[in-house]
């Protein structure tokens, strides 16, 4: 990976084909965030599966596993929605499980994070959102419209906090994608660059530099360790906005 | 001015802006926690509103990080 003399800390995101398939001049080629995508979703479907295939009374590790994944998005939706919020439970489960496993297991060395790729988290927002417009205008009609409306203020200053909310609502999508996007890219970096500073130091021959190697070497394993953190807060955010929102087209009325 | 020069004082100024997202992250957890301490039997159920106030807060500060990218690695 060291490229001119340097570590490149972006190679690592590089998105290489690993079967070309490009029918019709459309690029369709099986890429290894394809791979990784698939990889997620075995994992996921063979915790839920295995963990709910054996019912017991007292459950096991991988059945508890399942249990409190359940429990807690069941627990956090009720919260934020009230019980008429649980129909829209597979869905937010199937996220938060979706972007919990890919950036756990984007943490494991010389894997790939499929999160960190922005087209990945923007389609998930666009869905979010997309998802929220039609359930609301379907469900409440034009009356869903009353959510860029506030109550309860002053006439003169209705138009302003109508284009306010308005465009507070249209820079959802962009600020649920980025958040996402942007944590998993900037700890990837950084977690790069202090392995990049052991390689340097390491190389560079010099005696002082071989005894400090070992400080960044800490540092990347105190990283990796608030990157495992970081990655269950961000899969956490990401429901539990979802939930916000969706909140906003069962009960648009303020 | 050297457009490269530009480029990376460019890139270094918008990462002021992930410092100060993290003054308003280092507010809430905090009023979030004094918060807490007077109140503890209260404090689960707002754990959820803590972190969607922090989360706002955040999205702001990865708004700077991904202009100081775009700026070093795309423009």
């Amino acid at each position: 990976m060291a490229a001119g003399g340097g570590i490149d800390p972006i190679h690592q995101f590089h998105i290489a084909p690993i079967v070309e398939l490009k029918p019709f001049g459309i690029d369709l080629s099986f890429t290894n965030t394809s791979l990784w995508m698939v990889i997620v979703l075995a994992v996921v479907s063979a915790i839920m599966v295995y963990g709910s295939s054996q019912r017991s009374v007292v459950p096991g590790r991988l059945q508890s596993l399942a249990e409190m994944a359940y429990e807690f998005v069941a627990a956090t939706m009720t919260g934020v929605m009230g019980k008429d919020g649980l129909k829209f439970f597979p869905f937010v489960f199937s996220l938060f499980m979706f972007v919990l496993a890919s950036n756990l297991l984007g943490l494991l060395p010389g894997s790939f994070t499929v999160t960190s790729q922005i087209i990945v988290t923007a389609a998930l927002a666009v869905l979010v959102i997309s998802i929220v417009v039609i359930y609301g205008i379907v469900k409440h009609g034009t009356h869903f419209f009353g959510l860029f409306v506030p109550s309860g203020v002053p006439g003169w200053l209705l138009p302003f906090m109508v284009l306010i909310e308005a465009v507070s609502f249209l820079s959802r999508p962009v600020s649920l994608s980025l958040r996402l996007f942007g944590n998993m890219l900037a700890g990837h970096i950084a977690l790069k660059v202090f392995g990049g500073f052991v390689v340097v130091l390491l190389g560079s021959g010099a005696v002082f530099n071989y005894a400090i190697a070992p400080l960044p070497l800490l540092l990347a394993v105190a990283l990796t360790a608030l990157e495992v953190l970081v990655a269950v807060l961000q899969a956490y955010v990401f429901a539990i906005l979802t939930c916000v929102y969706l909140n906003d087209a069962l009960h648009p009325g303020h | 001015m050297d457009p490269v020069a530009a480029k990376f004082i460019g890139a270094g100024l918008a990462s002021l802006g992930m410092g100060l997202a993290a003054i308003g992250v280092g507010t809430i957890f905090g009023n979030f926690l004094s918060g807490a301490l007077r109140n503890p039997s209260a404090a689960d159920g707002q754990f959820p509103r803590a972190f969607i106030g922090a989360a706002l807060a955040e999205g702001l500060g990865i708004f700077a990080f991904v202009v100081a990218l775009v700026l070093l690695f795309v423009v």
